[in-house]
């Protein structure tokens, strides 16, 4: 495998020396022309339009769109509900990549299949389901609300909406790795005397840290941006039950589009901040850029490989 | 576990009987419960209560724009998307790493601001309209921005499916199909595409399922005018509000079906494409 690896960087190296396998000097402008032109009006314009609706008003202005208190409530309940959703979905990806990468079981690839599923569900049906399961007309709703606990249209209905929609994030970066790095270093640790804890503490979980690292910060980005889900099950109830991406809504249908871009540009540098840490992981992990898509996807890329082992 | 020793294999590490059943208990809950509740509730409505709801003309209307505006947005970027992995697997170009780098910021950026953005970018008075309005072209509040939204939040699938198998890409076929006399189009054709497409076709179908599903970045640029410019899930967020949960129970147990097809087939194309990999 190494070398095969060596080879691609020579290869990629010694590009130039190819002229057979190259475009004219003219084809290759344009083409770099297209892409760039496409990425202008898709991509860097809308992103550059955040900021500079945000800041139209002024600073003054951008600081009184996020210090109000509607703002602030929507900033510590996004907190709130990142902080609960993140380390409730990265335990279970470490247990499901202990189970799943560790051992060989009946029915391994049909877990790894359900747990890419909400990847598959719009983000409007990820909140529907939680309506129709805990809402008043839902399964558990007579019941609920006779005991008097509110679900949907209040936070625990949010975190759930969030924790479905984030759920295959952490799983999907670190099985995979586990499965590919095999049990023989935890079967020397265990042979050696170490606990089963110590093993997982002091030889798996360096071995994946960065896999790690690279599932919590795109679970956290999705979190913090979830709107479609979130939207079904809130209620939008100001100061109590918005989220910032609602928030943003909300000013926006206000016609009070100051504010609403000044809370936007606050997730808009979340994003590039998230987007540069994944480059750096990347870089330090020694992953191949991009190699990762971050969002549904490749449901597949377990199933599709299996049979190769 | 006395049944898992017989369809477990077995292994010096501890620890898989919790960590098996931690995660089935919560993949349970989270996912297969509300999941299983929808198709119930679904299917408590009887054949006829589904189908008159997703035959009426507002269903269908929803469904064409949906899947009309979703296949063009996916083929823009399959042909856009398919020319930027190229530029940036083959050549080299100032700020190469950065534009690398925000290809995903469809994926990083909440679905919320991309809706505002872009619809301050393609409205009458934004930077991209102003010029294209008076040309007669609508682009906001009107399908043209539907198709706009979608391209924007499918872009990365394509690129990211593409690149990998752009790398993969032997140079000596192409050297071979040059020295046999072909020009570089008929190489792009007949051997760099029937190569990479089975990563195409793959990307294609992920950013169709994406577009299919998303409704945050839609719902800013659409208009949402029934009939018009509402696409599927906007159309379920507005029964619910009127508390009509049969229909949006049918609608989205329906659009759910879709979106699981879409992606089994993708496994399939995933499977075939790894097979023939092996067998060559």
């Amino acid at each position: 495998m190494a070398a095969t690896g060596q080879l691609h960087t020579r290869k990629s190296q010694s590009r130039i020396d190819r002229p057979a396998a190259r475009e004219k000097r003219a084809v290759r402008r344009m083409l770099i022309a297209i892409s760039l032109g496409f990425l202008v009006t898709f991509l860097f314009l809308p992103l550059a339009a955040i900021f500079a609706e945000a800041l139209r008003g002024g600073s003054k202005a951008w600081i009184v769109g996020l210090a109000d208190p509607a703002a602030w409530s929507a900033i510590k309940l996004t907190l709130l509900v990142a902080l609960i959703a993140v380390p409730l979905n990265l335990v279970f990806g470490l247990a499901a990549s202990w189970a799943i990468g560790k051992f060989d079981f009946l029915g391994r690839n049909l877990l790894l299949t359900l747990i890419d599923l909400p990847f598959a569900v719009s983000p409007v049906i990820s909140g529907l389901v939680y309506v129709l399961l805990y809402g008043a007309h839902g399964w558990f709703g007579p019941w609920l609300q006779s005991e008097n606990i509110q679900i949907i249209f209040a936070v625990p209905g949010i975190v759930l909406a969030t924790i479905f929609v984030t759920f295959p994030f952490v799983a999907r970066e670190v099985v995979p790795l586990m499965q590919e790095q095999g049990t023989e270093e935890e079967e020397a640790a265990i042979t050696l005397g170490a606990s089963g804890w110590q093993t997982f503490r002091r030889v798996t979980l360096p071995n994946v840290k960065w896999a790690l690292l690279y599932g919590v910060l795109l679970c956290n980005a999705r979190a913090v941006g979830e709107f479609g889900a979130v939207s079904v099950v809130s209620g939008h109830i100001r100061g109590k039950t918005n989220t910032m991406p609602l928030h943003i809504e909300i000013l926006y249908n206000e016609y009070n589009f100051a504010a609403a871009f000044a809370v936007a540009s606050v997730l808009a540098l979340l994003a590039l901040v998230t987007l540069a840490a994944k480059a750096a992981v990347e870089r330090y992990s020694l992953r191949a850029p991009g190699s990762a898509p971050a969002d549904p996807i490749l449901l597949t890329s377990s199933l599709a490989q299996e049979p190769a082992r | 576990m006395s049944t898992a020793s017989t369809v477990v294999k077995p292994s010096v590490l501890p620890g898989f009987g919790p960590a098996l059943g931690y995660t089935v208990f919560y993949l349970s809950i989270i996912v297969l419960l509300p999941l299983a509740a929808m198709f119930a509730k679904a299917a408590g409505l009887g054949w006829s209560n589904f189908w008159e709801t997703i035959s009426s003309p507002r269903v269908v209307a929803a469904y064409q724009l949906t899947f009309g505006a979703s296949a063009i947005a996916a083929a823009f970027n399959l042909t856009f998307g398919f020319v930027l992995a190229w530029t940036l697997v083959r050549y080299s170009f100032p700020g190469k790493k950065l534009v690398d780098a925000l290809i995903d910021l469809p994926f990083a950026l909440p679905t919320a601001v991309s809706g505002i953005a872009l619809t301050a970018v393609y409205s009458r008075n934004g930077w991209v309209g102003q010029f294209l309005e008076p040309a007669g072209f609508q682009v906001a509040y009107a399908p043209p921005g539907i198709v706009v939204a979608l391209t924007f939040i499918g872009l990365p699938f394509v690129v990211r499916t593409l690149q990998p198998a752009l790398e993969d890409l032997d140079f000596e076929v192409e050297e071979a199909a040059a020295s046999l006399g072909a020009t570089r189009f008929q190489t792009l054709v007949r051997v760099i595409v029937p190569a990479v497409l089975p990563a195409l076709l793959t990307g294609f179908a992920l950013s169709f399922a994406r577009a299919i599903g998303e409704y945050g970045s839609v719902v800013f640029i659409s208009g949402n005018i029934p009939m018009k410019t509402e696409i599927v899930p906007l159309l379920i967020v507005s029964k619910l509000e009127n508390y009509d949960y049969a229909g949006a129970t049918a609608l989205g147990a329906s659009a759910l079906m879709i979106s699981f097809a879409i992606l089994f087939l993708i496994n399939v194309t995933q499977w075939l494409a790894a097979r023939r990999h092996r067998r060559t």
